[in-house]
């Protein structure tokens, strides 16, 4: 039995609208919030534990603190790129509940004592961009938005919705950055991170909209008992997307911490029947794969990294005993090549030679060595890079190729006969191929 | 306009397909050693507002974008989006209003449109079918659901039909998002009506529209 907070009464009808909002105590904490000192607020997200929803899994209250105090100008930006493969969370949340998001949006902003804000938006979430921007005129009209109506002895947001154009990259928190000043969304070098030099060249907290709107949850109940929700080091409750070959693909919200077969076959009913989860990705196509030996792993930070993978997003992808690997990492390796901002030689290069290869495993042109070199490409792209993208290609792909060697190099050399053979004719052997 | 750096020299090496990314005769996305480059261009100069014509509505579109920002650049996106929505497709001629107004160089703007997807810099349809074809929907039939509706489709000049990145909705999959409006699951033989009704103008499968579709957490809703 999971408890529900951001996910509670979420069909409710009219909760995008504030009236509706309002009367389920919407607005309160953020009050609430602008009457604390500045301290005691980042004191109560450190205590809560609550890590970023976004990916990375950094510590808000960590991420807060690091903000520098003076006058210069900072800067709050919620991350609603969402563009991790298998990754949806957000796009509910923000569709059916938009006012909780410029909440938290506030709470944040007041703690790090930013007065200036951006919702960046994928492109593609139309729907879900003109939900937030109709919702900010409301809280605007009402004073919540640029006006006192909160108190807070005279803090003022100034709040807006940016719509991307779509690319991948721009849910990079840098690369984001780089697109929200309006350039080609390339990834900067970092250090100087963002909590000291964001966007234009100003302190910047940037967070994923889950991670914002939990934050009136933990003002509402308290840190202390937030915290005592889920597992050590992973607290709370998380949205988590499950799609793929099950029966139930959608968000669900979970503690963390709960196994992640009941999460699977629980909650979303498991493949079809007659099928086996062959392997998932617990966190994105971003993270290493697992297999159907690591189900009964708890999933919280902690237990996917001890098991080589990651937490990611939350977002689940279980991928039954129909589909051949190879595909999936075809799928996969054609994503992040496609994707690539082009800026890191090892990434825009590596994604397309891997692209290469595996086609050539398909082709029947490749031999069991190009595997080795295809594990070797991975390992040379992995941490050579100023983002992550690369990895997020490489540790996918590299895992793939440890755990279902057998199936690679069958599927190289059925490739490989395949393609010896005579078009129309009775399948014969020919020396040397299929020894 | 004979200057570098145009919306027209970025494609004056061929016919390029506006769903992959550009990559040069070697693989690489760089232009290579043995590209000819025209020294004798000079660079675009930023346009001088007083001299081109610019349509009042996309002007103060675009103005009103960049107020909402510090610092001016900050509009390039939803400018490109003001100017796609105008002209269909991001063209050169509309790209040198957006420049002007902004005060910006077309090459920039055009670096800008180039990086993101969903502006096109080659004439497309004017109804954009963006079909997923990441994992999630791969693994539900999203190559033959593509399939079926460019067939479909057929050569209508109005219906631009291209695979596209995961498009955050792979719990409906397979989708497509038809100008933006999510739709899924799609079965394949729902795809000549869907087609009609994209070519009438009307709502596609109003029945599997995602702005409709309740959580399927069971506990949400308790």
């Amino acid at each position: 039995m999971s408890r529900h907070l951001l996910f509670s009464n979420i069909d409710q009808d009219g909760l995008n609208t504030l009236p509706v909002f309002e009367r389920r105590g919407g607005y309160e904490m953020a009050r609430k919030a602008l009457s604390m000192p500045r301290e005691e607020l980042i004191e109560a997200l450190k205590v809560s534990g609550l890590r970023g929803r976004g990916g990375a899994g950094f510590p808000l209250g960590m991420k807060a603190s690091f903000i520098p105090k003076g006058t210069m100008q900072k800067y709050v930006v919620c991350n609603a790129d969402e563009s991790e493969p298998g990754t949806f969370k957000d796009r509910e949340l923000m569709q059916k509940n938009p006012h909780q998001l410029i909440e938290g949006l506030i709470i944040a902003a007041y703690a790090v004592d930013a007065t200036k804000a951006f919702i960046y938006i994928r492109g593609e979430y139309v729907l879900q961009a003109d939900i937030l921007d109709d919702a900010l005129t409301e809280a605007r009209r009402a004073g919540y938005i640029g006006g006192s109506a909160l108190g807070g002895n005279g803090f003022q947001l100034d709040l807006h919705v940016h719509r991307g154009a779509g690319a991948y990259i721009c849910g990079e928190e840098t690369g984001l950055l780089d697109s929200l000043e309006g350039k080609r969304g390339n990834p900067r070098l970092k250090p100087p991170f963002p909590a000291n030099q964001g966007l234009y060249q100003g302190p910047t907290l940037i967070n994923n909209v889950e991670t914002l709107a939990t934050t009136p949850e933990i003002l509402r109940m308290g840190a202390d008992e937030y915290a005592k929700l889920g597992v050590e080091k992973s607290s709370g409750t998380k949205l988590i997307s499950i799609s793929g070959n099950v029966q139930r693909p959608g968000n669900y919200e979970i503690e963390l911490g709960m196994s992640s077969r009941d999460i699977i076959y629980g909650l979303a009913g498991g493949p079809e029947p007659g099928r086996k989860v062959k392997f998932w990705f617990p966190g994105g196509s971003s993270s290493p794969v697992l297999l159907e030996s690591d189900l009964d792993l708890g999933y919280d930070f902690d237990s996917m990294a001890k098991a080589g993978s990651m937490l990611g997003s939350g977002a689940i992808i279980v991928v039954d005993d129909s589909n051949s690997v190879v595909d999936v990492c075809l799928k996969l390796a054609e994503f992040y090549r496609h994707e690539s901002c082009g800026k890191c030689t090892p990434c825009r290069e590596g994604t397309n030679w891997t692209v290469k290869m595996i086609q050539r495993i398909q082709s029947g042109d490749a031999t069991p060595m190009d595997l080795d070199i295809m594990a070797s490409v991975q390992e040379n792209i992995i941490g050579h890079c100023l983002c992550v993208l690369g990895d997020a290609m490489a540790m996918p792909v590299g895992s793939m190729i440890a755990k279902f060697r057998d199936e690679f190099e069958e599927h190289i050399e059925a490739a490989r006969l395949r393609a010896s053979l005579p078009v129309a004719s009775e399948p014969v052997l020919i020396p040397g191929v299929a020894a | 306009m004979a200057a570098n750096g145009s919306a027209n020299d970025f494609f004056q090496s061929g016919p390029v397909d506006p769903a992959s990314v550009r990559r040069f005769e070697h693989g690489s996305r760089v232009p290579g050693w043995d590209q000819p480059a025209d020294l004798t261009k000079d660079p675009a100069a930023v346009p001088d507002l007083a001299q081109i014509e610019v349509p009042d509505e996309l002007r103060i579109a675009i103005e009103a974008e960049m107020a909402k920002y510090p610092d001016r650049r900050s509009a390039s996106i939803p400018a490109l989006f003001h100017v796609q929505n105008r002209y269909g497709w991001c063209t050169p001629e509309g790209i040198e209003q957006a420049a002007a107004v902004m005060q910006l160089t077309p090459g920039y703007l055009v670096s800008v449109a180039s990086f993101y997807d969903m502006l096109d810099l080659v004439p497309v349809g004017r109804n954009r079918v963006y079909v997923c074809t990441n994992i999630s929907c791969s693994l539900r039939g999203a190559d033959p659901l593509l399939a079926k509706l460019q067939d479909e489709a057929g050569d209508d000049p109005d219906i631009f039909v291209r695979g596209f990145e995961c498009l955050g909705a792979c719990d409906i999959a397979p989708m497509a998002s038809v100008n933006g409006q999510f739709v899924g699951p799609i079965d394949l033989d729902e795809v000549p009506e869907m087609v009609q009704q994209i070519k009438d103008g009307t709502e596609p499968l109003p029945a599997k529209q995602l702005a409709r579709r309740r959580s399927v957490d069971p506990e949400a809703n308790d």
